[in-house]
């Protein structure tokens, strides 16, 4: 269970979040720069709130009373926008970057057969097409198990047969992985289409949440 | 063309390779430093760190002899300490380059580190990985061009050193002439043939060093590419 609750000031809002997720899919929609990214990098710990608490899971991400939780500690897994894959790195190299050697990959070997990208872990990134990217990305973000999977706009660089094709693979992922899902976007048919809860974020506040 | 004795060539070579090693380790920790925390004064750290650049050698030379001379405070530690003297000796040569040389390997490095996306950074510290790993593995990786690029300047400026490794090393032949000395002092006693072969070896040095670097470069994009 992820619990959110916290308030961020920004440039010209306040970013006032608060929510619970179970092991639910929660879309996040709204116009640029209303504060989406900004509460996934929150919940990441590459920034932190002003005051209030995060925690996942009964343990403390955040709260004014103690150090924040190192990034490292947090077990989040980040689809960053544009996907932020070490370019000096094969796609292979990419994925495993985290894993340590002799552990058991499985889950790994089985991400790569369902997303399709077997054929292309000797490959650099530059030498992959943008879908094929999201792929890598989305399984090295799934390498380390994490306890909660955050993706911002995963579907952007998409076209619409990968993007469906895409789509349904991370619903599968989810019915199997069983972990919160947060995922940032502006399409609001993505977000009918996979959340369980969407949620609205204009100018800092949430202002409507739906149930699928 | 004559022979000349090359010990110039040997000296310039080891006062360039020794000062280049402290250059790299100290402009890495330093640039590291500098860009992941901000503190009160460090504007003022950063332009005593450049100062070198705009100040003329003489000076560099003189606040130099003034530090490490026979009575300057880190002259006598380190006669004390480890029984060496630093004026009029190559030592006196290496430092001189290490000074003139740090802030344009500092300035590269800097660069260097400030274009590597903080993303890739991020994604690391998701993943769970050490901030020494993310360093060693995602880091310096992806700055090694710009940083090779600052080593190789620093490098040339090193071994083109010449007002202050005068001032602090002194002309002594065999054991402080280094290139550029060579060449002003054969200037100066009229031996224009030995001037330009110093002259012509040491511009050799750099255009084979630029050659290499632009080399390097363009390899290395080529295998690393674009994201």
């Amino acid at each position: 269970m992820l619990q959110v609750d916290f308030k961020k000031q920004l440039d010209h809002f306040s970013l006032t979040m608060q929510f619970r997720l179970d092991k639910e899919i929660l879309a996040l929609v709204g116009s640029s720069g209303s504060g989406k990214t900004t509460l996934l990098n929150c919940i990441a710990g590459i920034v932190h709130p002003d005051v209030g608490e995060i925690s996942l899971n009964g343990r403390t991400f955040y709260s004014e009373e103690q150090k924040p939780l190192k990034i490292q500690k947090r077990k989040v897994g980040y689809l960053f926008q544009d996907y932020a894959l070490f370019p000096h790195l094969t796609a292979e190299e990419n994925i495993l970057y985290a894993v340590p050697k002799g552990s058991n990959i499985a889950h790994i070997t089985e991400l790569t057969k369902i997303l399709g990208i077997t054929g292309l872990l000797g490959k650099y990134p530059h030498q992959i097409s943008g879908g094929e990217k999201q792929r890598v990305a989305l399984t090295r973000s799934l390498a380390a198990q994490p306890d909660i999977l955050l993706l911002d706009e995963p579907f952007s660089a998409l076209d619409d047969a990968n993007r469906d094709w895409c789509q349904n693979e991370l619903l599968r992922i989810h019915e199997q992985w069983q972990i919160p899902i947060i995922f940032v976007t502006h399409r609001i048919a993505d977000a009918e289409k996979l959340a369980d809860r969407i949620m609205r974020i204009e100018k800092g506040q949430m202002t409507e949440e739906t149930a699928r | 063309m004559m022979v000349y004795d090359l010990s110039p060539l040997w000296l310039s070579l080891k006062v360039a390779v020794i000062s280049i090693l402290f250059v790299f380790v100290v402009s890495l920790a330093l640039a590291r430093f500098m860009t992941r925390r901000d503190f009160f004064g460090k504007s003022f750290l950063e332009a005593l760190i450049l100062l070198p650049l705009v100040l003329p050698p003489t000076v560099i030379g003189f606040g130099l002899i003034v530090l490490f001379g026979v009575n300057g405070p880190l002259g006598i530690l380190l006669e004390q300490w480890f029984g060496f003297r630093v004026v009029f000796t190559w030592i006196g040569a290496a430092i001189a380059s290490f000074v003139v040389s740090l802030p344009l390997m500092y300035q590269s490095v800097l660069a260097a580190f400030e274009k590597v996306d903080p993303r890739w950074e991020n994604v690391a510290r998701t993943m769970g990985v050490s901030e020494w790993r993310i360093f060693r593995t995602i880091t310096f990786p992806l700055a090694w061009s710009g940083i090779l690029a600052g080593l190789i300047l620093a490098f040339a400026r090193g071994i083109g050193e010449f007002g202050a490794t005068l001032m602090i090393a002194g002309y002594i032949p065999g054991i402080t002439e280094t290139i550029p000395l060579a060449i002003y002092f054969a200037y100066e006693a009229g031996d224009m043939e030995k001037a330009l072969f110093w002259v012509l070896i040491v511009s050799s040095l750099g255009v084979a060093a630029i050659t290499w670097v632009n080399y390097w470069r363009k390899k290395t994009a080529i295998r690393i590419g674009r994201e």
